[in-house]
């Protein structure tokens, strides 16, 4: 697809660059790094804590439960994402996609929803999501840009790709007892276009934002004095996660790369032994004979590498882009606990309202609490599906092969046995093990 | 590459020294005993056991390396007579020097290739130098395998200079020089002017030619692609080698995964390994395409030589029609076709009876030789197609059953290889399945 698609770019985002990941001939050391963006910064970084918010936090903890157990068997939310079409306007060609809801929930009118979302909504989605829940882990969104080598020609196209992402986006936030139910993702679901417009255009301002930036950079510079154990083996575990996914992601795509390059050559072999028979008489038909079995394999490998595309390669992309989304989390933990300690400083020494930082220190604790708990719950549930992803991931890709494999084995061993039923005027030869 | 076998008569492998008129009578004899395809083989087992590299100083005085082959021969059993043990070193370069006295002695045989002089379809970069121990490996059973042939050829196995390169160390050198196999070989311009100007060739040859041509362009093609999808495969396989490493050092900060992941790791490691010996079976299956490759040189040459024998046999036959002309115009008085003596008899008057007389004598003596050699030729043309048909036979018979063997053996090699992928990812799927 062209990249038109992608030119809507928001003003507040940057935009990186990714570097060339063709690396050198088998050797990964080096770091030829897959660069991660759609990391909106200014959503990452910011603290979205409002005094004036209507709940207290200990209230939104109460209204959803907080499982320490997987999504039970009784789900009440189904979401599918589908039917992707485009959209021309005088200013930008844009992609649409459906988003179907069925749901018995209390907190929905209906119990079904029908509603087109572009995915400059689901960026949106996300950001609200991680400012009101900066230590819950919000699985992440397809890049917004089209990384080379992320178009593979046999995964059908990269609009497919991007469609099954942003469902994966979805069911995961339906599916997580905090997130799903935010009024945010309400209304990504329900709302028709213009009342969508209307509802992103309320809550606090591009300036007030700015401001919390600043206040979060300033806390990142002071940093955090007393950070708890459990959270310092998280952020070594995430740095170590970080980098094996990512080798992972590399040897991957360099798997295709080469799977590739070899079924080009494999097309040109078989023709060579269908040359040859054209000049010879005794031989010919086993000369044909190979060169359908050599035609033959190239349509399997063809269908490997497809499916190495479709169901692997996401999915280790999905989880390097996890491993930012987790580092941009405990950065925000960090800051929460190194406001907090800011202020309590300050209680020591400055010359003050005591009081009146008194109860602003005692929120800032409450908070800090809070976001600890619901990162150590949200780090359970996230470790448990990344197994299960990874896992399934490996299997089917394991699976495929198998398959990939026996159906070559089928090819020659008919071949083989063509040969055998003929009468031979040799004598019984051995056949190399 | 199985060696003929052939009926109980044992061929007599003469003393060594016969002179080349001996050599002649040899070759003559051994023509009638084609049909009965005696073996050397039969009594003698000849292996090229070892390469060793050495040096030593060439023929400009410098110092080089090369390789020596150890040839041994030994009786087929014990109760085989005429047949000791023995061995012997020697260079590719004396190889090389027998085939091409076979090549000039037996022109009507379509003589075994040799191995390749310089490793040049190569699949991996590493078997481009002559001195890597693979590439002189599978010289070396190139070697012994172009020994068999010959040894198993009805024709050439009874060659005495073949005999001695087997079993006799010393002055071999000078014994093929002295057989003046050099003399008779014909020169390449003399092959290029007659494969233009001959009129009537065999068609069986000339098919023959064009089949040569095709399967070499055939052929080549085939083994460069080959190389190529090997050279792929491997890149393919050995990737995978960074699976097990990442694994490994995965399984280190996971708890539950871990194990499973470590297997996995390891059985990721095997599937990269395993490429190896994959294409090292392959590269036999390449080399036994390669020798008929090569054999196309031989075919060609058997075909000159027809081209060229066919070529003198028409000039014989052209001189003697002119010969027979001219007696006729002398004879008749007429002159049918324009000569200067004609013209000046006619200016200068006629020749007396005497002259005329004269030049008649010679002419028929000329004719009488002119007949002899186009008799002569023509035995020799018919002689040599006909044996030269024999042996075409032979060869055809012989590629045919080696080459679908070794399109068995290469189905074979795939589905050795489908196995062991399917092993490997099934004990991988094991594995994932416990992470």
């Amino acid at each position: 697809m062209s990249r038109t698609i992608d030119a809507v770019v928001s003003p507040t985002q940057t935009n990186t660059i990714p570097a060339d990941i063709s690396g050198h001939m088998l050797d990964l050391d080096e770091d030829d790094d897959l660069e991660v963006f759609s990391k909106d910064s200014t959503l990452a970084d910011g603290n979205m804590f409002n005094a004036s918010m209507p709940t207290s936090p200990g209230s939104m903890v109460n209204q959803c439960k907080f499982e320490e157990d997987e999504e039970s068997d009784s789900k009440d939310i189904f979401i599918t994402v589908d039917n992707p079409e485009s959209h021309v306007t005088a200013i930008e060609t844009f992609i649409t996609y459906r988003v179907l809801t069925k749901t018995t929930r209390s907190e929905f009118d209906n119990s079904e929803y029908e509603v087109r979302r572009r995915y400059q909504d689901f960026l949106w989605l996300k950001g609200k999501l991680e400012d009101a829940h900066s230590t819950l882990i919000v699985h992440p969104l397809p890049e917004k840009f089209v990384v080379k080598g992320m178009v593979e020609r046999f995964s059908g196209d990269f609009i497919e790709t991007r469609r099954k992402a942003l469902h994966k986006f979805l069911t995961r936030v339906a599916d997580h007892p905090i997130l799903s139910c935010s009024e945010d993702f309400k209304v990504f679901l329900s709302a028709q276009a213009w009342e969508l417009t209307t509802y992103k255009k309320q809550g606090p301002g591009f300036l007030s934002r700015m401001g919390e930036t600043v206040r979060a950079v300033a806390n990142s510079v002071r940093g955090v004095k007393n950070r708890p154990e459990e959270f310092t083996a998280i952020q070594e575990y995430v740095e170590d996660f970080s980098n094996k996914i990512g080798s992972l992601d590399k040897v991957t795509q360099r798997i295709v790369k080469e799977q590739k390059e070899y079924l080009e050559e494999l097309k040109e072999y078989g023709p060579t032994y269908t040359l040859w028979s054209g000049s010879e008489e005794e031989l010919a038909e086993q000369l044909k004979g190979v060169a359908g079995c050599i035609e033959r394999c190239c349509k399997e490998t063809e269908e490997q590498v497809g499916h190495l595309s479709d169901t692997l390669v996401p999915v280790l992309h999905e989880y390097v882009l996890c491993a930012e989304t987790l580092k941009a989390v405990l950065r925000r933990r960090d800051n929460i606990q190194a406001e907090f300690e800011a202020k309590n400083e300050a209680l020591a020494t400055k010359k003050v309202d005591r009081d009146a930082l008194k109860e602003e220190i005692d929120k800032l604790e409450d908070r800090v609490e809070w976001a600890n708990n619901a990162l150590k719950g949200d780090w359970g549930r996230w470790q448990r599906s990344m197994r299960g992803d990874l896992k399934s991931a490996f299997l089917s890709t394991a699976e495929k092969n198998v398959d990939y494999y026996e159906k070559c084995l089928a090819v020659w061993e008919t071949f083989l046995l063509s040969q055998r039923t003929e009468p031979s005027e040799e004598t019984d030869r051995d056949n190399t093990p | 590459m199985m060696a003929d076998s052939g009926p109980k008569d044992v061929a007599v492998i003469g003393n060594t020294e016969l002179t080349s008129a001996e050599l002649d009578n040899n070759i003559k004899n051994t023509m009638v005993e084609i049909e009965k395809g005696t073996s050397l083989l039969r009594k003698m087992e000849i292996s090229v056991a070892e390469a060793e590299k050495r040096t030593g100083k060439n023929t400009v005085n410098m110092q080089e390396m090369y390789t020596v082959y150890l040839i041994e021969t030994r009786p087929v059993d014990a109760l085989t007579e005429g047949i000791t043990p023995d061995s012997l070193w020697r260079r590719y370069s004396e190889f090389e020097l027998l085939r091409n006295y076979l090549l000039v002695t037996y022109p009507f045989v379509v003589v075994a290739p040799l191995p390749e002089k310089r490793a040049e379809i190569v699949w991996h970069k590493l078997s481009a130098d002559n001195m890597d121990p693979d590439f002189v490996e599978r010289r070396r059973v190139g070697l012994e395998n172009f020994l068999h042939r010959v040894a198993s050829h009805p024709v050439l196995c009874n060659d005495n200079i073949f005999y001695i390169f087997l079993t006799e160390d010393k002055d071999w050198k000078e014994m093929v020089y002295e057989t003046g196999f050099q003399a008779k070989a014909d020169s390449r311009l003399k092959a290029v002017n007659a494969a233009f100007r001959v009129k009537n060739p065999d068609g069986r040859f000339t098919e023959l030619k064009h089949y040569s041509d095709e399967l070499q362009t055939v052929l080549s093609q085939l083994l460069r692609v080959r190389a190529r999808v090997a050279d792929r495969l491997y890149g393919v396989y050995k990737v995978h080698g960074n699976y097990g490493r990442v694994f490994s050092e995965w399984s280190a900060i996971e708890k539950e995964m871990g194990d499973g992941l470590q297997s996995a790791g390891h059985h990721m490691d095997a599937y990269a390994a395993s490429v190896d010996d994959i294409l090292e079976e392959e590269e036999h299956y390449a080399d036994q395409l390669k020798e008929y490759l090569f054999y196309t040189d031989a075919l060609r040459a058997v075909c000159r030589k027809h081209e060229l024998t066919q070529f003198e046999l028409e000039m014989v036959a052209l001189d003697l029609a002119c010969k027979k002309q001219q007696k006729e115009e002398l004879v008749t008085g007429t002159v049918r076709t324009f000569s200067l003596k004609g013209m000046t008899s006619k200016l200068f008057g006629q020749e007396t009876a005497e002259q005329r007389e004269a030049k008649l004598q010679v002419l028929e003596q000329q004719l009488k030789e002119g007949e002899e050699a186009v008799k002569e030729k023509n035995t020799e043309s018919d002689e040599f197609v006909k044996t030269a048909w024999v042996d075409i036979e032979r060869f055809k018979d012989q590629k045919d059953r080696d080459l679908k063997e070794a399109l068995i053996s290469y189905a074979v090699m795939q589905i050795s290889m489908c196995k062991k992928g399917i092993q490997v990812w099934t004990n991988a799927k094991e594995c994932f399945n416990k992470m």
